[in-house]
């Protein structure tokens, strides 16, 4: 068996924890090769060739791959993941946006999602906003697949001597798209993907300005910041904070949801939470239905009074 | 310029699908159905290019069973100019693969020849994010995912991207795929006046047989089961009992 993990790098920076988490997710199909893909690679594949389960750190430098367009990096996964059973790498917009395009490539289908390995062949997912979990077989010779990596618990380092690092050749770029900008914020906050705590803002709160009381909750208690959909929609928060079904999917310790009904799109997203906290005024909300504890009453009063008397 | 929109006919999201007893899928029989949100955003965009003047032409696809007429009558009514549907099923029941149906628009993208195919993100039943981009794969086009605006010119489309952490702006050579985000706009109302009109717009049924692809699933779904139920717990009355609960109970403080 042959596992090819595509692992991310942002600004610069390896995103190890999902990394680590991925290869936990994938520790049933065995070791698996990782892939690097950017621009002076070297500290990244540094970090992950001392994680436990990476058999070998291939490493795809140049230009091309700077901003992860999916034309040059499907190319180079093509190249490279021939040679492989399995393509897999976490359920990001990141990998969502490529994978899908490599897996038409090998004219094979692709698994968005999966949230267990069962064996080299058969996945479980979610479908349905999470109404339901399908258990597929997949028939084809490569399986592409990308994997919830929330729900996991990273990897460790490895024992023993580093993975051998290795350069692969980069196909040439195809030339369809040209970047213009990225418009990121580098945020000194968890990864809302992989926070132990996180505390999300609904339509509840009403503004923007009011939203920043969210972010204070989150910070007294060292947590990620996420929203609903309708806060997001509303501008009250950005676009990547947004929790739910076709949003991020979250698995914290602790999940504080205020001002926010319960929508089955958002309850997609936080099922995996160990603790589930709610705030809300209408106590026939939906989210009292899958909350540990609800506070039923006014976010105004409640937060503000919670802020303060925690930590 | 001609703009190509393909709509999927799911079950509607204000719905709660329910689990087949017998683990055989989701019950989908008598469920209301809807368009995919993500397509009627794509289609919205659409007529705002055409409005625009930047389109000339919207043709929509449904891939599906016969019943995705009715989708197409609302697409129609939205302001698509022409449907196609694409016959690949009789069974309600049965999902055609991204896969398949990327070959499928493939075939219909060869013989229309449009410059910008306008899809939704992800299909709310299957939840599998991957159409467009294997579109533009099957057809060496560049894409533009998750798109929450788009400018378009001659030969060119600006592209801004939901991404992980912000925004990313692209600019693709044309043609290409671009696939809508929620925040791309807000698809409108569609009145009655104009459901009635849409009626007279064509919709041309084509049988799959006649395009020659291969939808032979390369998936078996083994079994579908409800997820574990998470219970209400209790509703507390005041700030210090829930971190009180927190702290001693749970544990997570
Ligand atoms: C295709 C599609 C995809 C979607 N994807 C997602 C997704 O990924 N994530 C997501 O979240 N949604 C998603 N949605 C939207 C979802 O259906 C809901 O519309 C959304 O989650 C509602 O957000 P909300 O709970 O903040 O707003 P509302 O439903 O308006 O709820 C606001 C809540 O705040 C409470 N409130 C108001 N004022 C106060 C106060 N002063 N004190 C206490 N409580 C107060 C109200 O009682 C109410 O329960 C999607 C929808 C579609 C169609
Ligand atoms: N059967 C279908 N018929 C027409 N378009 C489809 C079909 N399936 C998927 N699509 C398009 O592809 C998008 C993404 O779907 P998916 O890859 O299944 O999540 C949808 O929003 C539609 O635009």
């Amino acid at each position: 068996m042959s596992v090819l993990l595509l692992a991310e790098i942002h600004n610069g920076h390896l995103q190890k924890d999902m990394l680590a988490r991925a290869l936990t997710a994938l520790a049933p199909l065995g070791e698996v090769d990782v892939l690097l893909a950017g621009q002076n690679c070297n500290q990244a594949a540094e970090e992950a060739r001392h994680l436990k389960g990476v058999a070998k750190v291939s490493v795809a430098d140049d230009a091309s791959l700077l901003h992860g367009q999916a034309e040059p990096l499907a190319a180079l996964i093509k190249s490279v993941g021939a040679a492989y059973e399995h393509i897999a790498a976490g359920a990001t917009a990141f990998s969502r946006n490529v994978l899908p395009r490599v897996a038409m490539m090998f004219d094979v289908m692709v698994l968005a999602d999966v949230t267990c390995v069962k064996n080299a062949e058969t996945f479980e997912r979610p479908v349905y906003a999470g109404n339901a979990i399908q258990t597929v077989q997949s028939h084809d010779r490569v399986k592409i697949f990308t994997v919830r990596t929330a729900a996991f618990s990273p990897a460790g380092q490895r024992e023993g001597e580093a993975a051998p690092v290795e350069s692969v050749p980069v196909p040439v770029d195809p030339a369809l798209s040209v970047w213009v900008e990225d418009k990121t914020i580098v945020s000194e906050r968890p990864d809302l993907t992989s926070a132990k705590i996180v505390v999300s803002g609904g339509r509840g709160l009403g503004s923007e300005e009011n939203f920043h009381q969210i972010a204070a909750l989150a910070d007294k208690l060292g947590g990620a910041v996420g929203a609903s959909r309708a806060a997001v929609d509303a501008g009250y928060a950005p676009n990547d904070w947004q929790v739910g079904q076709t949003g991020k999917i979250v698995a914290p310790e602790l999940y504080v949801a205020v001002g926010i009904s319960g929508a089955i799109q958002h309850l997609a997203g936080i099922k995996d939470s160990k603790v589930i906290v709610a705030i809300n005024k209408d106590e026939e909300a939906p989210i009292f239905q899958v909350a540990d504890y609800g506070l039923v009453g006014d976010l105004f009063k409640l937060l503000p009074e919670l802020t303060e008397k925690i930590g | 310029m001609k703009i190509l929109v393909p709509v999927k006919r799911v079950f509607d999201y204000n719905v709660r699908v329910r689990v087949r007893s017998d683990g055989s899928g989701v019950e989908l029989a008598n469920v209301k159905m809807s368009m995919n949100p993500f397509d009627e955003i794509a289609l919205e965009e659409a007529v705002r290019l055409k409005e625009k003047g930047v389109a000339t032409e919207i043709v929509a696809v449904s891939i599906g069973v016969p019943q995705a007429k009715d989708t197409l009558r609302t697409v129609l009514a939205m302001g698509a100019d022409r449907a196609i549907l694409v016959h690949a099923t009789d069974d309600v029941q049965q999902d055609i693969e991204p896969l398949a149906v990327a070959k499928i628009l493939a075939k219909i993208v060869e013989a229309e020849n449009p410059q910008l195919v306008i899809a939704g993100k992800q299909a709310i039943d299957n939840d599998m994010n991957a159409t467009g981009q294997m579109l533009a794969a099957a057809l060496g086009w560049g894409q533009g995912t998750y798109a929450s605006a788009l400018e378009v010119s001659e030969g060119a489309a600006l592209v801004t991207r939901e991404i992980d952490g912000g925004l990313q702006t692209l600019r693709l050579k044309l043609p290409a795929v671009v696939t809508t985000d929620l925040r791309l706009n807000q698809p409108r109302y569609v009145a009655l006046p104009a459901i009635m009109k849409a009626k007279k717009k064509p919709l041309e049924e084509v049988a799959l047989a006649t395009l020659g692809v291969d939808i032979q699933p390369r998936l078996t779904v083994l079994s579908t089961v409800e997820p574990p139920k998470r219970q209400a717990g209790v509703k507390l009355h005041s700030v210090d009992d829930l971190i009180s609960k927190l702290k001693n109970e749970a544990g997570v403080l």
